[in-house]
């Protein structure tokens, strides 16, 4: 194990964020704010409780997980996208790194950096609404499982996108809606049956329902389904960058 | 000896159907500095990038220091450097992180002391704290020298490192890579300059094409192909060269003052006596003569030519 160069690339990765901070971490952490103040303190008050929950604290685990989404994707996607595009990937390549390896110090980095941002929303959402962690330890997994699960999503976009345009593509064409649909501001259990069934095909489902029981104890889906489905993207995305590195897919000609 | 890099019949096939490497066949001997050659296009770059892990291998072979560089990528790839042809860098790192960030990728413990060793030797150590995007075109050629070396490689690729470098820093790097060949390291580079392989290299290949047309001792590559040119300046300008001297290689210039035989180095018998002789015999006087050797540039002019009209 090179765990120098897991090290080297992780530390380039977090100075990168540390010299972006405000792009990589406090826009993302205003921006789902926002949210709290419009639907938590605002709105949220006239809304009826959902599943015995205030509104305002009914929707703080879907945004949180919206958050993850789109951040460990777009900083994982442009971590390894930026080097394709400026050249310096070559060093990447010859070294003598394991995809492994090259995974854990550019996941990891990006996985990371959406923890802070995940906890950073958590921490300013308790200024506008009041809410609780029933399991904390639950929350806590899911949280780092989404971020590592996603952050190696987003690598996989960073090889395959070939402009910045495709990098921005999946969030915000894919992901977003998925979190708005997703459950993020109702329970699918409130929608008419037939929507009901087609939204449980939304991976995004399963994630947020998964969150959101660590919080409150309630779930629109099983927590043992929620976590087998996450589970399933995380092999999935693992046997696509396996993939990509046993085949050099748009890394080596 | 083993050979320090042994390259076996490897081809490349670029996606698209380009062929850029037709079975090349190379070994590098160990500590040599070793010039490649070739003109723009012929598969120098593409050759070093598949040795390195850069460029996917098509078909045949690569070892270095005996290790696959494929199947042992590891071992391989943990002692050679690379300087790329491009300048590729970080934009935004300062020198100093971004030769340290090399270090760690390649394996290596942090050594602040090489580093600077390393910097100094280069004349970066000013800048060391500069963002790269500060720095000037040649001193970023010089930060990727800076980079390959951080973690102390036995091989050392440099695919063109003097490209854009000014005269004075040119015999400089110069210098550092005859001080990297005592410490024992092996460098492999290409250069347009052709001087510069001649100054340098211990042996030179060239490739063309694909295909290595040569590889030989610097010495008896320049032996070998080289040509030799006796001028003769006339006392009296000739009209023409006269019928009987036609058998010889001799050539006049435009203005008829200058007579230039050509003979090739390692051939017994030159000649020259002979045809000295007959120009005596038509009264055919000279004031002055002068003679040359050709320069590596006219051998390798000359090789790229041959290979080039065997196709037409
Ligand atoms: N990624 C690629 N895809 C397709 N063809 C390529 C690719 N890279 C290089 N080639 C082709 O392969 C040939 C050899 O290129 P290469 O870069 O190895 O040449 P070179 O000898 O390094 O030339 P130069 O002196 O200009 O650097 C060229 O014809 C080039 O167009
Ligand atoms: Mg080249």
């Amino acid at each position: 194990m090179n765990f120098y160069a897991v090290r080297a690339i992780y530390k380039f990765e977090m100075a990168r964020t540390w010299r972006t901070l405000m792009q990589s971490i406090a826009s993302p952490v205003l921006s789902t704010s926002l949210y709290f103040i419009v639907f938590g303190s605002a709105i949220g008050s006239r809304m009826v409780a959902i599943d015995g929950v205030e509104y305002g604290a009914f929707i703080i685990p879907g945004l949180v997980m919206f958050t993850l989404l789109t951040q460990s994707i777009s900083n994982a996607s442009f971590g390894i996208y930026f080097p394709r595009f400026s050249g310096t990937i070559y060093e990447l390549l010859s070294a003598p790194v394991s995809f492994v390896e090259i995974l854990m110090g550019y996941v990891g980095a990006a996985a990371t950096k959406s923890i802070i941002v995940g906890i950073l929303i958590l921490i300013t959402a308790r200024f506008f609404v009041d809410y609780h962690i029933e399991h904390p330890l639950w929350m806590v997994s899911f949280l780092i499982l989404t971020s590592i699960t996603f952050s190696l999503f987003g690598f996989i976009i960073g090889v395959w996108a070939d402009g910045f345009e495709k990098l921005q593509l999946i969030p915000l064409m894919v992901i977003t809606p998925l979190a708005f649909l997703g459950g993020s501001f109702y329970s699918i259990n409130m929608l008419p049956p037939i929507w009901h069934t087609i939204t449980l095909f939304n991976p995004v489902v399963y994630l947020i329902s998964g969150f959101r029981w660590s919080f409150y104890g309630v779930a629109d889906v099983n927590v043992a389904v929620s976590l087998a489905m996450t589970a399933l993207f995380l092999l999935l995305c693992l046997a696509a960058v396996w993939w990509i590195f046993k085949t050099g897919y748009r890394l080596k000609t | 000896m083993q050979p320090v890099i042994s390259v076996r019949h490897l081809s490349k096939v670029y996606e698209g159907g380009f062929q850029a490497l037709k079975d090349v066949n190379l070994d590098i001997h160990r500590g040599e500095i070793f010039a490649l050659l070739g003109p723009n296009g012929a598969g120098k770059t593409t050759l070093i990038s598949i040795i390195c892990g850069i460029v996917n291998p098509g078909s045949g072979q690569v070892l270095a220091d005996g290790h696959d560089v494929v199947k042992e990528y590891r071992a391989a790839r943990s002692i050679i450097g690379l300087v790329p042809q491009e300048l590729s860098t970080d934009a935004f790192e300062s020198v100093w992180s971004a030769v340290s960030f090399s270090r760690g990728l390649y394996g290596k413990p942090r050594n602040d002391a090489h580093i600077e060793k390393v910097l100094k030797a280069l004349s970066l150590w000013d800048k060391r704290n500069n963002r790269i995007m500060e720095l000037s075109g040649g001193m970023k050629r010089r930060v990727l020298i800076a980079k390959a070396l951080s973690h102390e490689p036995r091989i050392l690729f440099l695919d063109e490192p003097t490209a854009g470098v000014d005269v004075e820093l040119r015999r400089d790097m110069w210098d550092m890579v005859r001080d990297l060949r005592s410490q024992g390291v092996t460098i492999i580079l290409t250069t347009h300059y052709i001087e510069e392989a001649e100054e340098m290299a211990d042996r030179i290949g060239v490739i063309n094409k694909g295909e290595i047309v040569v590889v030989d001792e610097k010495k008896s590559l320049m032996q070998k192909l080289g040509k030799k040119q006796l001028t003769l300046y006339l006392q009296q300008p000739l009209e023409a060269i006269p019928e009987a001297l036609s058998r010889h290689p001799l050539a006049l210039s435009d203005d008829g003052q200058a007579l230039t035989f050509t003979f090739d180095v390692q051939s017994e018998a030159t000649g020259i006596a002979q045809v000295l002789r007959e120009l005596n015999q038509h009264g055919i006087d000279f004031r002055d003569l002068h003679s040359s050797e050709s320069s590596l540039e006219e051998i390798f002019v000359n090789l790229v030519k041959g290979a080039r009209g065997d196709r037409v």
